[in-house]
Parts: C-alpha cells; structure tokens; sequence
C-alpha cells in the first residue's frame, strides 16, 4: 500500500508568541512536527508495517521544514517531497493546490493528514486536497483498518463516535487519541540520513504560481490584551467560597 | 450594495444549535441590505424554518430528503452544491463545528475560493468584510478578508452573539436535492455527549487536571457542572492520565472554548493549555500550589484542595440557587 503522509512543521506548543513588525517572530523559536501530522506519521509506519508498501512524506515549507521531514524518516518512513519555492507559500486554497499538483501523478492508496495544524488551525488542507484528488475523506479519526480495499474509521465528532466505511483510495485526518506517537531510534535517525528527500519548486511541478495565489489576505496581526491581575481569596476556606459565590453572582455576573 | 449570504442551519437532536443563530447574526453584520438565505437538512428541515426567519433568515431552503438525516461529507456536499447552484450567493457562513469542518473546506475547494475558518468576530470595513481569527489557539490573533471570489468563512460557537428573535416573515422553499454515490457509509453512530452540555457551546466549562487525580475524581466535576448547567472538560495532563476521554481536553491540541465562566480545578496552567482557555470571559482557578501559573489568568482564584473547594461550591451555589 502507498501511504501518503501530509506534514508541516509547526512551531512547539509550549512557545511564547512574539510580533515583530507586524508579523510572527521566528527568532529562537523551536519547531516540530505539527502534533496531528505526527499521529498522521505514526499510523502510516504501523499500517505499513502490517501491509507492506512505502509511506511517503510531502510538505510545503522553507529549509527549515527539512528538519521535520528528517525526525519522520527518523520514526520510520521511506521517502520525502519538500516543496520549497516562496512563490508557492500561501494560504490554504494555495498549499492544497501545490499539495494536489505533487500527487496527482502518483501512486496513492491512502493519504493521511493532520487534522488541523497547531499554528493557523484551519483544518482546511485535508478536505480541500480530497475534493482536489476527487477521493473520499473521513476526518478526525480516532481508529483505523485497512483490509484489502476497505478502509473502517472511527471519528471523533465533537465527542460522538462514528463509524465510518469507505474503501481505497483514501484521505483521512488524524485525531488525538489514534496513537501514540514513537521517539526516532537511534538506528532510525542514521538511517534517515540516506533516506531520498526530493525537492521540488513551481517549475519542477509545472505550477504558475500566479494560478494559486491565495484568495485571502492577512490585514493584521496582534496579540490578546492583557489581562489585569486576578483577585485571589483569602480567610477560611468555607468563607472563601461563599466570597466566590457573592463575586460571580454580582460582580461577574456569570451565576 | 447588499450581499445574498447563505448560511448552514445545524440541528442536533430535532433542536437548532445556537451557532446557527450565532452565524445569522454574523450574516447580518455584512449583508448589509442583501438576503440572507438559511438551509435546514433531513426529515425535519421544515421544523427550523420559523426560527430561522426570526433569528434573521429571509429565505430558507428545506432540503427534507431524509438521506440528509445523518451527515456524510458526499450528500451534504452534493447538496449545499446544488442550493450555491441556485441561490449564487456572495457569502456564506457555516458553523465552524463538526459538520462545517468537514464540509467547508471541501466546497471551497470545489470553488475555487478562500475560505477563512474558525472566526471570531466579522465587521464590516469599508463594505468589506473582516473576519477575527485566533492563530495558534489564541496566543495571537488575526485580521483576515476574501480579496477575490465568494466571501467565505466558519464561525466558532460562542464568540457572536446571537440576536434577540423578532417576529418576521419568512419564505420556505422546498428544495429537492439529488444524491448519488455516496463514498462513506455510517455504520454507527456512538452518542457519548448526548443529553450532556455540549463542551464546545457550554456557557460553563469545570475543567480538571492531574490535580484530580482519578477518573473518579472527574466525577465531582462533573456534579459542579450540572449544577451550573455546563460542561467538564480536561487539560492533556489529565487525559494522558487516563482520567477522561479526549475528546474533552482543551488547549493548543484539543478544543478551544470561550465560555463565560471556566473553573480550573487542579489544572497548573501550561501556556498550552491556556491557549485553549484563556478568552473565557471569567475565569476562575481552583489550586493547591499558590505558584501556579493559572493563577496569573484567573480572575478569581482559590488556594486550596479542589476536594475541599468543589463541595463547599456545590452547597453554597444550590443555597444561592434557592435564594
């Protein structure tokens, strides 16, 4: 089975957001692998495992975003694409066409995607590259099997299960609790050093960048305002209480 | 000159989610003049049409074909296609929920256009529309528009409010749709939620953390939450503790909530977590260790055992309740 594996890398989750004229600030920021794109890449090595084929990775990113692609051939995939061509950075209508243009020659049984990444959290690249691709999705799942064609998901909607089944092929979205992601192995990280990593701009691709310029545009970055220092209560714990019950009720007026 | 707005009416257990509502007063901010057309799905479509004039819809398309009574991405695709087909709106806003992150992307990609997900707030600029967006879980924020092409975004629950309903005039139409090869089939649907308060719509979230220390534990909260008519919810220490499912962690990874009350119990307050909490309009901490950080986003906060604190809330909240 050719398991496709969208990936981009994100900044860590545990990062302090800095603006700097009007635009986020990279300085000394770790990056990692988006958190749900890693679950994407865990469930592809295990499916591999068990069926056989190749899991190929494709992002669309700058040098940096080679780093992450490493760390993934690191935990066990066999191949990279990197789109790395500025003309070609924008937003989700521009990266899901860019992402469209790299696979549609190719071979692919099953795409798996984050479910949304944790930077701009749109959610929007798995559904717009299955209507790209013309294939099913099913997003947010929580479980996977694949048995010959058919293809049985549970998601996670907004707490509900369902029980989804489709056949191949197939793109699908990962969801928090579909695995636990594995640490790269010593043996693995040397290994991924010899791994291919193709890179590809517009003209490999064939790709005006004028057709996917991205409809939106930002207008303004800012932080939230800060907020005033809380009240914290003090005196006995039951007196306490009854002071928080007095506040919510007439000062905040949320009970 | 006034914009046609198409707007996604979401039901859940023969009842409108408020986003719905939420998502008409979103479509007249930029309508400005123009028709605001809703659609209702399944067997029940025409149940919602009323409200749906009241909340501001002028037209709303009932699409009653009952393959529409369960979502799959291919029908509610095929359908929503069919009404653009007709109505050729300028506009359109889905409920940034299950359904509509499903589906969203998908359209736009059909289209050909941007789409801007997960908003917080649209105003009119100039006749232009500008949509909010929180950008990595709300640690920043930004402002966003359509340059070319439809106007399209998703709306978070919990962020517009939704307007007074007023009385009005409203025109159905029934609008046969026609559905064909269905890719996904439902086997089942498993209702973990039901007749709970929806975590991502709740005006108030008890959320626990490694703090609570047992699925038991979770139980507590859970009693708080009835009492206030909300819902519990988690950080990820407490989750990969196997204190409750996932599906009810909030933070960077998880849900992002906006309630207007959010109690953190036993929650120290990681800057990924709080990216998921911290535009709660009050928030209140609930903390053994003083040095906790959640404490420097609450705006009120208790130093104490949540198991000494949450059972004097709970006595002193019904007292408040009676009285």
């Amino acid at each position: 089975m050719n398991i496709i594996v969208c990936l981009k890398q994100t900044f860590d989750t545990e990062e302090k957001i800095v603006i700097e004229n009007g635009a986020i600030s990279e300085d000394g920021v770790e990056f990692i692998i988006n958190p749900y794109d890693e679950y994407a890449v865990e469930e592809a090595i295990k499916l591999r495992d068990e069926v056989g084929g190749e899991v190929t990775l494709v992002t669309v990113g700058p040098d940096r975003a080679e780093t992450a692609l490493r760390t993934a051939l690191a935990m066990g995939a066999d191949r990279a694409v990197i789109v790395n061509d500025e003309e070609l950075f924008g937003d989700q209508f521009t990266t899901a066409k860019v992402l469209a243009t790299v696979l549609k020659d190719r071979e692919y049984d099953l795409i798996i995607a984050g479910n949304m990444a944790v930077d701009n959290g749109s959610g929007q690249i798995g559904p717009r590259l299955a209507e790209e691709l013309n294939i099913p999705q099913v997003t947010t799942i929580t479980k996977i099997d694949v048995d010959g064609n058919k293809v049985t998901c549970e998601r996670d909607v907004e707490g509900d299960l369902e029980i989804i089944e489709t056949t191949l092929p197939v793109l699908v979205t990962a969801q928090q609790g579909l695995n636990e992601p594995r640490y790269p192995s010593l043996p693995g990280i040397m290994k991924a050093k010899k791994k291919p990593m193709e890179r590809l701009d517009a003209s490999d691709l064939n790709l005006d960048p004028a057709a996917v310029q991205s409809p939106t545009v930002v207008e303004e970055i800012y932080l939230p305002a800060k907020k005033d220092a809380g009240k914290i209560l003090s005196g006995d714990l039951a007196d306490q209480v009854k002071e928080l019950v007095q506040l919510l009720h007439n000062e905040a007026k949320v009970v | 000159m006034g914009k046609n707005i198409l707007v996604i009416a979401e039901a859940r257990e023969g009842s409108l989610r408020n986003v719905t509502m939420e998502a008409l007063a979103a479509a007249k901010r930029i309508a400005n003049g123009g028709e605001i057309v809703a659609v209702s799905f399944g067997s029940q479509a025409a149940n919602y049409v009323e409200t749906l004039g009241n909340y501001g819809a002028n037209k709303v398309y009932t699409l009653s074909n009952p393959q529409l009574d369960t979502y799959t991405t291919d029908a509610y695709f095929q359908a929503i296609m069919q009404v653009i087909d007709t109505v050729k709106p300028e506009a359109m806003i889905f409920p940034h929920t299950g359904i509509g992150k499903d589906l969203a992307p998908r359209i736009a990609a059909r289209l050909g256009i941007g789409l801007v997900s997960d908003v917080i707030n649209v105003e009119l600029k100039d006749g232009e529309a500008i949509f909010t967006q929180p950008i990595y879980a709300g640690k920043a924020f930004q402002k966003k528009k359509v340059n070319e092409g439809i106007i399209f975004a998703t709306l978070r629950p919990n962020n517009i409010p939704a307007d007074q309903p007023i009385s009005s005039s409203v025109e159905a139409v029934d609008f046969t749709v026609d559905l064909k090869d269905i890719r996904t089939i439902v086997k089942e649907v498993v209702r973990k939620t039901s007749g709970r308060v929806d975590l991502s719509e709740a005006k108030v979230v008890v959320s626990g953390g490694r703090g609570v220390k047992s699925a038991d534990g979770f139980n507590l909260l859970q009693d708080l939450a009835d009492i206030l008519g909300g819902a519990v919810g988690a950080s990820r220490g407490a989750c990969d503790a196997e204190y409750c499912d996932y599906s009810l962690q909030i933070g960077q990874t998880g849900k992002v909530v906006t309630p207007d009350l959010y109690i953190a119990a036993g929650i120290s307050g990681a800057i990924q977590h709080l990216a998921g909490m911290s535009s709660s309009k009050v928030i209140v901490a609930i903390n053994k260790d003083p040095e906790a950080p959640i404490f420097q986003v609450a705006d009120y906060g208790i130093v104490g055992d949540l198991f000494d604190v949450i059972p004097l809330l709970m006595e002193e909240l019904k007292k408040s309740v009676v009285s």
